[in-house]
């Protein structure tokens, strides 16, 4: 019989206690290799759109907040178009990057993004998603990066009607994706790797 | 050009998330099973990082944070390769990301606690952009092993960190580069995460010596492979691909 000639996705690797050194030098004091860490601003003065800050901290089993962690996350701007060039249905606001690295306090492990509030984007099938910002958590101990989404508690509307969130079976689950509001424009999104509060991850 | 969905990511073929060898994998395993879903276009896209971003030095760990005049200690190595898709096509504009302990194995990090000496010459992190063909190429000096507090007497084989970025959110991935005959690499429970002895043997950088620069550095050939893409039928276009 012929081969299909498919390769296999070269095997992840936790990305270790150090990630920050390859992924965010400045931040441990690698100074003057980068002019600056990659995913660091994400808006500038012209970025369209409600200015958000978002924040948490990713907890273990035990609770306790990692420390060495990287997250880093994606999102449409504010009318819902992805600042990529895959993007077709239009030309994202060029003040806006979607793309964000931060690799949390070094003490509490809180990270912290300012950007703007995500505009709605069609599921496959044209239906629109719920606003919601991608992450993607990699850290000592995580062999295979982490897949999740924050959504935001004041749409409720569109939460109810969301394609994706809609379709999970255990739905008392579904409110490990929505962040807290924590204050005018800033939200707090937390993220359980184990234990009762456990964080939706996705297979994507 | 296939511009479908992303493949479904062969959860046998990487590590589980829960492998006891790895200790610090216990209590950061989620337990519950992954929700899958095929990928939307909040997966499907993805940020573009442009050639313009990159220094002269970033891809030259040997001297990107040496004083002027000197440079890293150690054996002197060239790591290249392509970043191709399941498909076999080269992956152009992926961003390739890098970072190593120095030659006695240890890290430039405030936390790092391996008694090896630092060099005040090397800072161990690089990065580089793949051609129109998904080549890459940097040079850097052989890492060191070291121990670890996993087991009493854990040690990490020589390796160099990779964070790879290619055109999606979906096919991002982080992985790590080992030496051809390192004996270490079978020893190591982070190694051993990964089921398969195939699966580990595609994280094996062989020695090329026609690659080499004579009297100066060797060379190692490190291809990655990304997610591979579903093809798309098109109302306008219904050959596919």
């Amino acid at each position: 019989m012929q081969g299909l000639d498919q390769l296999k996705e070269t095997a992840s690797q936790t990305a270790g206690p150090y990630v920050h050194i390859g992924c965010v030098p400045n931040f441990c004091d690698i100074t003057g290799v980068f002019p600056e860490d990659l995913g660091c601003r994400m808006v500038n003065a012209h970025t369209k759109g409600e200015r958000i800050t978002v924040r948490g901290r990713v907890f273990d089993g035990t609770g306790t907040p990692l420390r060495d962690a990287l997250i880093e996350i994606w999102q449409a701007d504010a009318e819902g178009l992805y600042p990529g060039p895959q993007e077709k249905r239009g030309m994202a606001d060029p003040n806006f990057t979607g793309f964000g690295r931060s690799p949390g306090d070094m003490t509490t492990g809180e990270y912290v993004f300012e950007t703007v509030r995500p505009g709605t984007v069609p599921f496959p099938d044209g239906r629109p998603m719920a606003p919601h910002i991608t992450f993607w958590v990699v850290a000592r101990g995580i062999n295979i990066g982490l897949h999740t989404r924050m959504y935001f508690p004041d749409d409720e509307e569109a939460l109810k009607a969301d394609p994706i969130l809609m379709r999970i079976e255990h739905q008392v689950r579904v409110a490990t994706l929505i962040a807290q509001k924590t204050g005018e424009a800033e939200y707090t999104f937390d993220i359980h790797l184990q234990g009762p509060k456990e964080t939706i991850f996705f297979d994507i | 050009m296939s511009d479908g969905s992303y493949f479904q990511r062969d959860r046998g073929w990487h590590p589980p998330a829960y492998a006891p060898g790895y200790k610090t994998s216990v209590k950061r395993s989620p337990q519950a099973a992954l929700i899958s879903l095929n990928t939307t276009i909040s997966e499907m896209t993805g940020p573009v990082f442009g050639h313009n971003m990159l220094g002269e030095l970033d891809n030259d760990l040997v001297h990107n944070y040496a004083k002027p005049g000197e440079s890293a200690i150690g054996q002197r190595i060239i790591v290249y390769g392509r970043v191709l898709d399941e498909n076999g096509r080269g992956v152009p504009g992926a961003l390739v990301e890098f970072w190593q302990a120095n030659a006695g194995g240890r890290y430039r990090h405030k936390k790092e606690t391996y008694l090896a000496p630092l060099d005040p010459n090397f800072g161990g992190c690089g990065r580089a952009i793949t051609d129109e063909h998904g080549g890459y190429r940097f040079r850097t000096i052989q890492p060191g092993a070291y121990p670890w507090p996993n087991g009493v007497n854990d040690w990490r084989p020589a390796h160099i960190h990779f964070s790879v970025f290619g055109h999606a959110f979906a096919q991002r991935l982080i992985t790590q580069m080992y030496f051809e005959g390192d004996p270490m690499i079978w020893q190591c429970p982070i190694v051993k995460t990964i089921p398969s002895r195939e699966a580990i043997e595609s994280l094996i950088a062989p020695l090329d010596m026609n690659n080499t620069i004579p009297m100066d550095a060797r060379a190692y050939k490190f291809d990655i492979v990304l997610r591979g893409r579903r093809s798309t039928m098109f109302e306008n276009r219904k050959e596919g691909n």
